[in-house]
C-alpha cells in the first residue's frame, strides 16, 4: 500500500457494521481465542500431542536401525509412508480445491466454511510433505534434491511441485485471513494481549475495508483460487508419475494422473466434512454449520466417489481384459489384497453412495460417519495401489510382502494425530470462520444461497432463532428446528422472510436479499 | 497366494512376452555376410569361432594380453558387419545401440562418422555374455560374489534364478545388473546418484543417495536392493568405498552390481565370471570384441553371439542391456513360473 496516500476514509456500510449478525459472526469465530480452553481441549491436546512424541521416537528408531525396522525389503521397497504422502497431500488438495471452486463459482454458502476447509488443507499439506522424511532412507541428504536435482527424474518434479503448492495454500489460506484478523483486533480490543495484537496488525496488512482493499482482497482471492486448481492438479499428477513412469504393471497405467486427482479430491471433499463435523460441535457452530452445508459437500463427495470408482475400473478393466500382466489386478481382487481392496470398495464406495442416496441417511451424522469412513478408506486404496505393483515378480513368480511394524503404525498415527493438533492450535489463535466473508455473504447467504421451499422456510427459522442459542446447544443433531417460532407451512414461508415487520429475532433481513 | 492364479498369469504374461520378444529376435538369415566364418574371425571354425585355451592356461594376469590379441585378430580380419555397428556404438557414446544382432546394418550416418573418430576416449566398453546352456544353477556366481564384496546372503549383486519353460522344463538364469544402456534407473534418480562411466558402467554413489528407492521401482530387473537394516557387521576397510567398489555397503543406500568395474580395469574377471565353475559367465568387451569366461576360454565376441542366437532380457523395456544370454535349449527367458 501507498504509504503516502491518504487513509481511506472507512466503509462503513461494510466490514464494520455492527449488525446483529455480524456481531453474531464474531463472537462466534472468536470464541476460541476469547474463552479459556476446556478441561476437555487440554485432554485432546495432550493425547495428540503424546501420539506426535510418540511418532517422532518411532522415526528415531528408524532412523538407528535401518527401515527393515518400518517393514520394508527389496519387494515391498515402496509401501506406507508413501501413501501417507498421497493421502495427507491429497486430502489437503481436496480442503483448498473445493473452497477455491465454491469462490469461484460465487457460492456464497460456502462462507462459513472456507477457514476450516483451508485450514485443514494447510495442517494436512504440512503433515504430507513431512511424511517424505520417514520415506527416504537418508533423510539428512534431503537437500541434495536441490544441490544435485536430475530434472529428468519425477521425484524433483515432485518436489518441486509440493513445495510450490504448500507455499500457494499458506497464501490461499492467509489472504482471506488479512480482514479477519482486523476486525479480530478491533472485536478483541483490551482483551487481546498486546504482543498478539502486533503481530495481527501487522499481519492485517492495515486493513480498513475500504473499497480500495476490498477489491484487492477479491482481485487477489480470486488469482490465487485460479491458480490453486491448476497446481493442485499439477501436484497430483507428478506425484501420480512417481509411478506411471516406471515400467511396473499396475504402476504403469495413462489412467493414473486423474486417478490420483479425482482421489485427492474424494478423499478431501470427505476431509472437509469431517473436519466441519467436528468442529462444529467442539465450537457449538451449529448454528452457522448447518445440515444443508453437509448435504451439499455431500453431494459433491458422492459425485467424485462416483468417478473415482470409475476410474478405478477403468484402470483395470484394460490390462484385465487382454490379460497382458495380470498378477497384481488378481491379487488385489482375490489375492493377498484382497480384504483391503474391498474394505474400499465398501467404506469408501458403497456406504457412501448409500448414505448420500438415501434420505433417511442424508444427515449430519450420517454424513459424516460415511466421511469418515472414505478418509479411512481412500489411505487404504492408496496403500493397495502402492503394494500390489511393487510387492510382484519382475523376474520369477515368488510375491514380496508388506508387514506392518510399530515403528511404521506409529509415525502414520503421529501424522493422523497431528492434522487435529495443529487445527486446534490454530483456531485458538485465528477465528474458525471467515468473518469478512460470512459478513458479506450475510445470514441467508451464508446458510443458503437458493433453497427449495421447505429449506427456506427453515432459513426463517434459523433467523429467528437467534436469542435460542441455548436450546440449540443442548440438542446440536436437531439442528435447525430449534426455534420458538412455531413451524410454519412452506408455502408462507417467503412471504414471512421478506415481511420486514416480522420478528427475525433482532437480524435486520433486507428484502432485496432474498432472491 | 494361490497356486492357480500363479499358472494363470504365468502363461498369459509370457506368451505376451514371447510375441513381443520374437519381433526382436535374431533371424539366422539377417545377414549371410557377416556371418563369422566368412569374414569376421578369419579362422576355420565357424561354430563357436572361440580361441580355445586349454583349461589352466589363463591365468588372470594374462588376461589383458588376450583381450589385446583379440583386438588385433579382429583388426587383422577386418571387420564384420555387426562388429562395426558395436564399435560404431561403443564409440560413439550414442543410446540407440544393436539390440542383439539383429538390428545389423542400421548404422546410422552418425554412427559412422563416429566410427572413423580416433579419438573416441575409453579402450573398454564392458559387457557381459551368460551361457545359460552351461548353467546349472549351483550359485557359486552368487557366492563368490557375495564372498569378495561382503555382501549379506540378501543382497544379491547376481542372484540365480530358478525358471521354467512354457513345456515346464526349468532352467536357471543367473541376473547381474545388466548395465543397460538406457539405463531407468538412472533417468529417474533425483539426485544424479546413479550415474554411468564412459566404460558403460552403470554406477551408484552411495554417498550421495538419499534412499528414494525410486530407482528400484524404475529397474525392469529388480537388479537392486537396498541397505534396510542397521544389523549387520560389515568389516572396515582400508580404503572408503566408492562407486567401484561400494564395500562397505551404506545404510539407508541402495545397492547393486559394479560389473567388478575395478576387476576388469586390472586385467582380473569379474568375481562371478572366475566363480562359475562351468565357465557360463564370460566377461566381454564391446570395444575390442573379445569375451573370456573363468575357464579362459575366450571368443570373438560379436560371432559368438551371432552364432549362438544370443538375446537380451526384456528387449520391448527397450534399456539395451549390455548383458547377453545365449538360451540354448528353446528358453526363452521370459516366463515368469520358478521351481526353486
Ligand atoms: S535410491 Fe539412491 S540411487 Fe536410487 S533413485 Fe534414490 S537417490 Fe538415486
Ligand atoms: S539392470 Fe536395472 S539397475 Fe542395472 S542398469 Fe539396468 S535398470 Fe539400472
Amino acid at each position: 500500500m501507498d504509504k503516502n496516500s491518504p487513509i481511506p476514509p472507512r466503509d462503513d456500510n461494510y466490514s464494520d457494521t455492527e449488525s446483529a449478525w455480524a456481531v453474531d459472526v464474531r463472537e462466534a469465530a472468536t470464541r476460541g481465542m476469547t474463552q479459556k480452553a476446556s478441561r476437555k481441549w487440554w485432554l485432546a491436546i495432550a493425547l495428540l500431542s503424546l501420539m506426535v512424541l510418540a511418532g517422532v521416537y518411532a522415526w528415531y528408531y528408524q532412523l538407528k536401525h535401518g527401515m527393515a525396522s518400518a517393514g520394508y525389503n527389496d519387494q515391498a521397497f515402496w509401501a506406507v509412508y508413501i501413501a501417507d504422502v498421497i493421502a495427507f497431500i491429497g486430502v489437503s488438495y481436496g480442503g483448498a480445491v473445493i473452497s477455491a471452486i465454491l469462490r469461484l463459482t460465487g457460492q456464497s454458502w460456502r462462507a462459513p466454511l472456507t477457514r476450516i476447509a483451508e485450514g485443514m488443507a494447510l495442517a494436512t499439506v504440512i503433515v504430507g510433505a513431512m511424511f517424505i522424511f520417514p520415506h527416504l532412507g537418508r533423510p539428512e541428504r534431503f537437500m541434495n534434491i536441490v544441490y544435485y536435482a536430475n530434472w529428468s527424474s519425477p521425484l524433483v518434479w515432485d518436489f518441486l511441485a509440493i513445495m510450490t503448492y504448500t507455499v500457494a495454500t499458506i497464501i490461499f489460506f492467509y489472504i482471506p485471513l488479512i480482514p479477519d484478523l482486523a476486525i479480530v483486533n478491533r472485536h478483541l480490543g483490551s482483551s487481546n494481549s498486546p504482543m498478539r495484537r502486533k503481530i495481527y496488525s501487522a499481519l492485517s496488512l492495515n486493513w480498513m475495508g475500504n473499497k480500495r482493499q476490498r477489491r484487492l482482497l477479491h482481485g487477489s482471492l480470486t488469482l490465487i483460487s485460479l491458480v490453486i486448481i491448476p497446481l493442485a492438479v499439477s501436484v497430483h499428477s507428478v506425484l501420480s508419475w512417481a509411478f506411471a513412469l516406471t515400467s511396473r504393471p499396475g504402476w504403469a497405467e495413462t489412467v493414473f494422473p486423474p486417478y490420483f486427482v479425482i482421489a485427492a479430491l474424494y478423499s478431501g471433499t470427505a476431509l472437509v466434512i469431517v473436519t466441519a463435523a467436528a468442529f462444529r460441535s467442539g465450537y457449538k457452530l451449529q448454528r452457522f454449520i448447518t445440515q444443508r452445508h453437509f448435504v451439499r459437500i455431500g453431494y459433491l463427495m458422492a459425485a467424485l466417489g462416483l468417478v473415482y470408482l470409475y476410474l478405478t475400473f477403468a484402470d483395470m478393466a484394460t490390462e484385465g481384459y487382454t490379460g497382458i500382466t495380470t498378477g497384481w489386478i488378481t491379487q488385489t481382487i482375490t489375492g493377498r489384497y484382497a480384504i483391503p481392496f474391498w474394505i474400499y470398495v465398501l467404506f469408501g464406495e458403497l456406504i457412501p453412495i448409500v448414505v448420500v442416496a438415501v434420505k433417511k441417511f442424508r444427515n449430519i451424522k450420517g454424513l459424516t460417519f460415511a466421511a469418515g469412513g472414505v478418509v479411512v478408506a481412500l489411505w487404504i486404496k492408496r496403500l493397495v495401489i502402492v503394494l500390489p505393483p511393487a510387492t510382484q515378480p519382475l523376474i520369477g513368480s515368488y510375491w514380496g510382502a508388506y508387514h506392518f511394524t510399530w515403528v511404521s503404525i506409529t509415525i502414520t498415527l503421529a501424522g493422523v494425530a497431528a492434522v487435529p493438533l495443529i487445527l486446534m492450535v490454530m483456531f485458538r489463535l485465528i477465528p474458525i470462520l471467515s468473518i469478512e466473508e460470512m459478513e458479506e455473504a450475510g445470514p441467508i447467504g451464508s446458510i443458503e444461497q437458493i433453497s427449495d421451499k421447505t429449506e427456506k422456510y427453515q432459513d426463517t427459522l434459523l433467523a429467528g432463532g437467534r436469542n435460542l442459542e441455548h436450546v440449540k446447544q443442548k440438542t446440536p443433531s436437531a439442528g435447525l428446528q430449534m426455534s420458538g417460532v412455531d413451524p410454519i407451512s412452506p408455502q408462507t414461508t417467503p412471504a414471512l422472510a421478506v415481511n420486514p415487520n416480522v420478528n427475525t429475532g433482532g437480524f435486520s433481513i433486507n428484502p432485496g436479499e432474498i432472491r | 497366494m494361490s497356486t492357480s492364479y500363479n499358472n494363470e498369469t504365468d502363461s498369459t504374461s509370457s506368451e505376451r512376452r514371447t510375441k513381443k520378444y520374437r519381433s526382436f529376435s535374431l533371424s539366422p538369415s539377417v545377414n549371410d555376410e557377416s556371418s563369422c566364418g566368412a569374414s569376421a574371425c578369419g579362422s576355420a571354425e565357424s561354430e563357436s569361432c572361440g580361441i580355445s585355451i586349454p583349461k589352466g592356461e589363463v591365468s588372470r594376469r594374462n588376461l589383458l594380453k588376450l583381450i589385446g590379441k583379440g583386438a588385433a585378430a579382429t583388426v587383422a580380419a577386418g571387420v564384420g558387419v555387426e562388429l562395426l555397428t558395436y564399435r560404431a556404438y561403443a564409440q560413439s557414446g550414442s543410446t540407440t545401440t544393436p539390440n542383439g544382432l539383429g538390428t545389423n546394418g542400421n548404422m546410422t550416418p552418425g554412427m559412422a562418422a563416429a566410427m572413423a573418430d580416433p579419438a573416441a576416449p575409453p579402450d573398454h566398453q564392458w559387457a557381459m555374455v551368460i551361457d545359460l546352456r552351461n548353467c546349472d544353477g549351483c550359485g557359486s556366481c552368487t557366492a563368490a560374489c557375495q564372498k569378495a564384496h561382503y555382501l549379506t546372503p540378501d543382497q544379491t549383486w547376481i542372484k540365480v534364478f530358478s525358471m521354467a519353460n512354457n513345456d515346464g522344463q526349468t532352467y536357471h538364469m543367473p541376473r547381474p545388473c545388466m548395465q543397460c544402456e538406457d539405463p531407468p534407473c538412472l533417468h529417474v534418480c533425483p539426485v544424479e546418484a546413479t550415474f554411468r562411466t564412459d566404460q558403460g558402467v552403470v554406477l551408484v554413489n552411495q554417498d550421495r543417495c538419499i534412499g528414494c528407492r525410486m530407482c528400484m521401482a524404475a529397474c525392469p530387473y529388480e537388479a537392486r536392493y537396498f541397505n534396510w537394516t542397521a544389523d549387520v557387521q560389515y568389516p572396515t576397510t582400508p580404503i572408503p568405498p566408492t562407486p567401484q567398489a561400494p564395500i562397505p555397503q551404506k545404510l539407508g543406500t541402495v545397492g547393486k552390481c559394479t560389473f567388478c568395474v575395478g576387476n576388469l580395469n586390472n586385467g582380473l574377471l569379474s568375481e562371478c565370471a572366475s566363480g562359475c565353475p562351468m565357465g557360463a559367465i564370460y566377461n566381454a568387451d564391446l570395444k575390442t570384441d573379445v569375451a573370456v569366461n573363468g575357464l579362459g576360454s575366450t571368443v570373438k565376441l560379436s560371432t559368438f553371439l551371432y552364432n549362438n542366437d544370443a538375446v537380451t532380457f526384456y528387449p520391448e523395456q527397450n534399456t539395451h542391456p549390455r548383458v547377453w544370454y545365449i538360451v540354448g535349449h528353446g528358453q526363452n527367458l521370459d516366463t515368469n513360473s520358478t521351481t526353486a
